[in-house]
């Protein structure tokens, strides 16, 4: 018999080869799919017993000024109000990506638009850098230059929201920078040319056509970096005071959620109201980064539509 | 006029930014380098810490870190792998893979702390490994799996298909094409990924504080039985990190010189930082050189 | 759906007559579909043995689609319906293994696409993990190889430079020398000059013209002097019809289709 012919109608070791390269590489996935599940199952779980063993009203854990899972009001309940830290997440937030966005915009159009290919690859590099400086250094510097700077300049302690953002501000500025770039390189070149060849100044060009063209892109990335600041811990709990009460202003001593958190965990017992309370901020900063990646969907496809 | 005016000063406000950006690079580096590096010695860099006197070093932090990092890779780096190949080469274009993708990106922008707690929860916990190298080089896994896979994939995908056609149409296998074929000549891309990623994970305490703990159990670089509890290798003890250190003596640190040990690990990292970065960008250079010499390979 | 002027049910294929085993190939019935798309309109088309084949027709007509259908090139990017048979087995059919299916029918590209590995291990890779270990045995098939797609004189100094240092004729000769080093029975190129230069055009035909000694050659190509000065049969495609297939001198000097004419005379349209 045709030997030729025989192998052709029998497997080989190559069908063993995809066999098994097929089942190696579904595991790997399988298994980050696995790990990404048992996250959210085990951070929901403990988050959620607060509401259903110690039956904390949820309500009043979102609303509740107080925090002090140690004191037990009339009715035997702890006082356990977020509300202090949800402010101070979003306040810090806020804060830095109001800070970061005009530097950063004007850092990517200076990049894309005006810079020399030197210039641009220099600045590439600073970007990078600043990427890739530890979060714990970013705290260390708001600790010995910023938080020293306010209280000089502006009184108090030093610690506080203002501190707090401004060291967010440095981390989130690199993260919205290199996505932005990226936004505006993609912006076709006729687009520029076209308005260019119309008399437009290069000003006119940036603002109504180019920035016009990557809003969407633009908007994804100061997303992205306030995703960033949202989950930041050690370097904002460095700075910003570590007191669980309503924040008084910008330059009053502040928490946040991951703040607390960092604090709380070792310093609690698990299984206590005082560990639930914290498992469920944790649930918080779990669902907000949900939030985040679905506010990021939704710009996407409305980008896309538009286009 | 007037827009000609507009024009000039909106190009000078942007020109502005980016060198207060330079700018504030430069201070940062220039602020941690010259307050940290005179206090880096041989002495700093290798002997143990003191709690609550100075002159204390990082020797023992500077070890875990590195262990930790090495083993954060050998366990990611498998794993990242055979993830990526399935995203780059067989990931069926269905829902069910758009929703692996996005647990995926959903995991690479997760807190770093609910990581950490995660791992605290699960191995230190309930696993009951206690605060040890090993449940904080799983959960410095969980942080790194994503960019890592990403970059794998997206490093798989930029080699043309007429490469994957060249393996195919020989009669190889298809895993043998990707292994073989495809997976070096991504290399570059793929290795400067992880220098990078390292960076990343050197860098991290957030995810470190519950899993390898934030004490730095004294160890016997004597003893390289990884069985021995006090060997540098064993993966059971619990590990502060240089990262973490940093932290910890900044928020509840008594020795009389915390700043300058501060300052000097601050120092350290950065350096560490830098040469990966300057690392990530030689490898990659010289590997795709070797690719495409035209001399020897 | 592109109409066309032509009527597309007129033919004219040359029946071949020899028994199947001398065949070194036959489709029957051969459909390709992208999606719903339909790109090959239920083809039939038979080779022989040790000769060139050219297959020919306008860009967008089938002919890669058809070409890349004979190994199975198209499995998991087109949805391929009808039979292909080779030494008397329908390989267009589930239990077939396509390994070995390619290992026996080779393909070169449009473009060059040499591995990123020295010279010597761009032709011995295959080789090696097919199981030859012997480095004697791989060494006399890197110089073979090498002679048959006339590149040796070229390379034989420097089988340890990377393989994309090579020029892009070089380059496809070192591809059509990786193929054959597998010893296949039958060589499918897809228009692979069509990237290079005359030069390295003309030493790809000279080889291609020797190689026929021992393999069966099929080749798509958009060159219709190419097609004439080396392939002994010349199928024309239009719109996923196969229209005319004939010795290549009757097809260029008495096509019976209209359509034919039209396109080998230039007034295609
Ligand atoms: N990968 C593909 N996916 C979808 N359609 C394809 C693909 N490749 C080819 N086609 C379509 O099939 C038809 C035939 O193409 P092709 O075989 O490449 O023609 P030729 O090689 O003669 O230029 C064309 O209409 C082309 O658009
Ligand atoms: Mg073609």
């Amino acid at each position: 018999m045709d030997p030729i012919k025989n192998k052709i109608q029998n497997t080989s070791k190559e069908t063993r080869q995809d066999l098994y390269g097929r089942i190696i590489s579904y595991s790997c996935i399988i298994l980050i799919v696995v790990v990404v599940l048992s996250i959210f199952f085990f951070v929901a779980s403990k988050g959620i017993a607060t509401f259903t063993i110690n039956h904390v009203n949820l309500w009043n854990f979102l609303s509740g000024k107080n925090w002090n899972p140690a004191v037990t009001d009339d009715s035997g309940h702890a006082e356990l109000g977020a509300l202090p830290m949800i402010v101070g997440s979003f306040g810090v937030t806020f804060l830095a990506a109001l800070f970061a966005t005009p530097f950063a915009v004007g850092t990517a159009l200076y990049m894309t638009e005006i810079a020399s290919h030197r210039d641009e690859k220099f600045l590439q590099s600073v970007v990078e850098l600043l990427v890739g400086i530890p979060s714990v250094v970013y705290g260390f510097i708001g600790l010995s230059v910023v938080v020293p700077f306010i209280r000089h300049h502006f009184g108090g302690s030093g610690y506080g929201i203002l501190s707090g953002a401004i060291v967010l501000f440095v981390m989130v500025l690199p993260t919205i920078t290199s996505m932005t770039v990226d936004s505006l390189r993609a912006v076709p070149r006729f687009y520029k040319e076209a308005s260019l060849a119309l008399g437009a100044t290069k000003w006119q060009t940036i603002y109504k056509v180019i920035l016009r063209a990557a809003t969407s892109g633009i908007l994804t990335a100061i997303i992205f970096g306030m995703a960033r600041a949202f989950g930041e811990a050690l370097a904002v709990q460095m700075v910003i005071g570590n007191n669980a009460v309503m924040p008084k202003g910008l330059f009053s001593s502040a928490s946040t959620l991951t703040s607390v958190l960092t604090m709380g965990i070792g310093n609690t017992v698990m299984g206590t109201v005082s560990n639930n309370a914290l498992w469920s901020l944790a649930l918080i900063l779990l669902l907000m980064s949900l939030v985040f990646n679905i506010i990021v969907r939704l710009i996407g496809r409305k980008g896309r539509m538009q286009s | 006029m007037k827009t000609k005016v507009e024009n000039q000063v909106a190009l000078a406000i942007i020109r502005l930014i980016a060198i207060l950006v330079v700018v504030i690079l430069a201070f940062l580096l220039g602020d941690i380098l010259l307050a940290g590096v005179p206090h880096i010695s041989w002495h700093f860099l290798t002997a143990p810490s003191q709690s609550f006197t100075s002159g204390g070093g990082i020797g023992i932090q500077l070890f875990n870190s590195i262990y930790l990092l090495v083993l954060t890779l050998i366990i990611s780096f498998p794993i990242s792998l055979g993830a990526g190949i399935f995203l780059a080469e067989y990931a069926p274009k269905n829902f069910l893979t758009a929703i692996v993708r996005m647990a995926i990106e959903v995991l690479s922008s997760l807190p770093s702390v609910v990581v950490g707690l995660f791992g605290f929860l699960l191995f230190v916990v309930q696993l009951k490994m206690g605060f040890s190298i090993l449940s904080g080089a799983i959960a410095l896994t969980f942080f790194n799996l994503p960019l890592l896979t990403r970059n794998i994939e997206e490093s798989l995908a930029a080699v043309p298909t007429l490469q994957r056609e060249a393996g195919m149409a020989l009669g190889l296998s298809k895993w043998r094409t990707v292994t073989r074929i495809i997976l070096p000549e991504a290399l570059p891309g793929i290795i400067t990924g992880v220098v990078l990623g390292a960076g990343r994970v050197f860098g991290e305490a957030a995810a470190l504080i519950y899993t390898a703990g934030q004490s730095a159990t004294n160890i016997d670089f004597t003893q390289w039985n990884p069985l021995n509890s006090a060997s540098p290798l064993n993966m059971m003890r619990p590990a502060e990190t240089l990262a973490v250190h940093i932290w910890k003596i900044n928020s509840e640190g008594v020795m009389p010189d915390a700043n300058a040990v501060s300052a000097g690990s601050s120092a350290v990292l950065i350096i560490a930082v830098l040469l990966f970065n300057l690392l990530a960008r030689v490898l990659g250079n010289a590997l795709y050189r070797k690719l495409t010499a035209s001399k020897t390979n | 759906m592109t109409i066309s002027k032509y009527d597309l049910s007129q033919t004219a294929i040359l029946p071949l007559k020899q028994k199947d085993r001398e065949l070194a190939l036959k489709t029957q019935n051969l459909q390709v579909f992208y999606g719903k798309n339909q790109a090959i309109f239920g083809e039939n088309l038979a080779f022989e043995r040790f000769k060139i084949t050219s297959l020919i027709g306008a860009s967008g007509s089938g002919k890669s689609t058809f070409l890349r259908s004979l190994n199975r090139m198209n499995d998991g990017i087109a949805r391929v319906t009808g039979k292909i048979f080779y030494r008397g087995l329908d390989i267009n059919s589930q239990n077939i293994n396509v390994y070995e299916v390619r290992k026996h029918i080779g393909m070169v590209f449009q473009r060059p696409n040499p591995f990123s590995k020295s010279i010597r291990d761009n032709i011995t890779f295959a080789l090696r993990q097919n199981g030859l270990k012997d480095k004697e045995q791989l060494a006399a098939s890197v110089e073979s190889s090498l002679k048959d797609a006339a590149l040796w004189d070229e390379v034989k100094d420097e089988l340890d430079k990377s393989a994309w240092a090579l020029s892009g004729g070089q380059q496809q000769r070192l591809c059509i020398a990786r193929t054959i080093a597998m010893k296949p029975d039958i060589l499918l190129l897809d228009e692979p000059a069509s990237a290079l230069d005359p030069i390295s055009t003309s030493k790809i035909e000279e080889t291609l013209v020797e190689l026929k000694q021992k393999y069966t050659i099929i080749i798509v190509t958009h060159n219709m002097q190419q097609a004439s000065r080396i392939s002994d049969y010349t199928a024309f495609f239009h719109l996923g019809h196969i229209i005319e297939y004939d010795k290549t001198k009757h097809i260029f000097t008495n096509p019976r289709i209209q359509a034919t004419n039209d396109y080998i005379s230039g007034n295609f349209g």
